[in-house]
């Protein structure tokens, strides 16, 4: 006779079905596609690859073979950059070369916002822009230079149009497809709701798109640090870029690295500053129940 | 009984010349007031775009609308929509996106302080209603999807529209969850005194919630035939093993597989599996 049970019972549990089994450490290989890995041993790796090519770095310009005009080892470039700030003008020139780029920067932002706001919301405004944009960013910046003097002079002005002509048709671009991505029910519903055009970009176009255009913000200012040296091509008597161009004429290898490594990281510290304001301004994007 | 959506001769044709599209072929449909009607049918049978245009979200081609008695010309305040999906404001909490239409001037023109407390009371009743106390200050990406359609509800409910238009609010949801949103729905439009207009392709649902069908045919999306549920109107989940139940379901699937244009090439899968065996 086959027995039928409309409910299943367990059987009385033995003592070791009560416990967990000892826990044996998870069998990990490296190469798990998107594998997870211990912080510890992130970090470790991390370290590695910041010093495995300091390491490089020293022990190429140890040798005899390779001349410190060719590769100054990192002392020489952590020396020069003290004899530059006692005997030269350190930060000075930090400061002037922050302030031509965040000049530049903020300018095109300023200009971009509205623009890529009306290029991502109205057709007729992408019809009219987007192509002409498209068209413009293409034209190298450097070729600039001889223009932006002949308009604007050989003035603060000038380096800080470079700056702007390097990162503003890319900002707005990248901004107008930030707009563009808000999703579209989100815009419906505010419809629905009875919201007036001006309050759908206000309270939703706006809010939506606000950690995309931060993190375009953080981009481009990255590309505007690149545009620097550029910029302090036109006729500059200071500045990190300056210095640079000028340490080239003297052969100064190490200055020139020195210059280098400091704009790469002013940039650095930039990016984790924007980072920590996403992170403060957007608290609803790193919230986790 | 009067008529709260009447619509007649509606057409809504996409694009133009070789690639236009029918999606909507001479509808008409009469919603009166505190009904429940769900518009069921195959994919492409037009039946969201029927209910975006309700919404006035999408202008029709040709036709008569109107809601509440005056003509539909865009988006209106006593007429609420809940989408699929994706229509929460990710950067607004609970509470404030169910309070998101008390910032917009529709709802705000001539508004007294007393209107205003009015309004934080209507809120909370809401959180209540819907089960979202514990939730109210959550941002709606750490809530379920379950409770995040209960939020697009609540928010819909806000402004106390007379219609609802639901448009697969709960398609994206498990089973379960489903069942439980059902009940909850089914509980809160009556409670609120709502009419609704429901677009489904789950024909159970249909039929559970709904107190009338209208079931839609594709290419080109025009209404195939409609059917009044027999069934009370204070539904419980036992009620979809009643007979009644799944007679009609039965009907309307049959329909749905007659109209939809799909079928399954029974001669074809036979064969195959006959070159499978004799191998």
């Amino acid at each position: 006779m086959i027995e039928t049970r409309t409910a299943w019972t367990p059987p009385t549990a033995a003592a070791s079905e009560l416990e967990p089994p000892v826990v044996r450490r998870p069998r990990r290989s490296w190469w798990t596609i998107r594998g997870w890995m211990s912080p510890r041993q992130y970090w470790t790796l991390a370290a590695l690859g910041l010093a495995l090519p300091l390491a490089a770095w020293f022990a190429l310009a140890q040798l005899d073979s390779v001349s410190k005009v060719f590769l100054p080892g990192p002392l020489d470039v952590a020396r020069r950059v003290g004899a530059w700030y006692t005997d030269g003008d350190l930060l000075g020139d930090i400061r002037i070369s922050c302030f031509r780029v965040i000049a530049g920067w903020a300018l095109s932002a300023l200009i971009a916002l509205p623009l890529a706001l009306a290029i991502g919301t109205y057709r007729a405004v992408q019809a009219l822009l987007e192509p002409l944009t498209d068209f413009v960013r293409y034209m190298p910046a450097v070729a600039f230079i001889p223009l932006v003097m002949l308009w604007i002079g050989i003035d603060e002005g000038a380096k800080i149009a470079i700056i702007f002509i390097g990162t503003f048709f890319q900002m707005v671009l990248m901004m107008a497809e930030d707009v563009r991505r808000v999703p579209m029910t989100q815009i419906e519903a505010a419809q629905t709701m009875g919201a007036t055009r001006l309050e759908i970009i206000e309270k939703v176009i706006v809010p939506s798109a606000k950690p995309a255009l931060l993190d375009t913000l953080r981009i481009t200012m990255g590309w505007a640090w690149t545009y620097l040296v550029v910029a302090e091509l036109v006729a500059a008597n200071s500045g990190l870029g300056y210095a640079i161009i000028k340490a080239q004429r003297f052969l100064q290898t190490d200055k020139i690295f020195a210059g280098i490594i400091l704009i790469g990281l002013i940039g650095l510290a930039f990016d984790q500053c924007f980072r920590l304001v996403h992170r403060l301004a957007f608290p609803w994007l790193y919230a986790r129940s | 009984m009067r008529s709260l959506i009447r619509c007649s001769g509606l057409w809504k044709v996409f694009g133009a010349g070789p690639s236009r599209v029918t999606a909507l072929r001479n509808i008409s449909l009469d919603v009166v007031e505190g009904e429940f009607v769900t518009l069921v049918g195959a994919s492409g049978c037009g039946k969201s775009t029927l209910l975006r245009t309700l919404a006035g979200l999408e202008t029709p081609t040709a036709g008569e609308l109107e809601a509440c008695g005056a003509p539909i010309v865009g988006p209106g305040v006593d007429r609420a929509m809940v989408f699929q999906h994706y229509s929460l404001y990710p950067w607004l909490t609970v509470t404030q996106n169910i309070k998101f239409t008390r910032e917009l001037s529709a709802h705000t023109r001539g508004r007294t302080s007393a209107d205003v407390e009015a309004a934080s009371g209507r809120a909370a009743a809401l959180l209540d209603l819907m089960g979202l106390g514990a939730v109210a200050d959550a941002y709606p990406n750490q809530l379920s999807g379950g409770m995040q359609q209960r939020v697009a509800i609540a928010r819909a409910l806000m402004s106390r529209p007379r219609i609802l238009l639901m448009d697969e609010p709960f398609g994206a949801l498990d089973a379960q969850t489903r069942e439980v949103m059902h009940d909850l729905i089914l509980h809160v439009s009556a409670l609120e005194d709502c009419t609704v207009v429901f677009v489904t392709h789950d024909v159970e649902e249909a039929i559970y919630l709904g107190g009338r069908v209208v079931l839609m045919a594709p290419r080109p999306g025009r209404i195939d035939s409609q059917y009044d549920v027999p069934l009370p109107p204070l539904r419980e989940q036992a009620m979809k093993h009643d007979g009644a139940f799944l007679n009609l379901k039965g009907q309307i699937l049959d329909r749905i597989r007659a109209t939809s244009g799909l079928k399954t090439d029974i001669e074809l899968l036979q064969k195959l599996s006959r070159v499978a065996h004799h191998r």
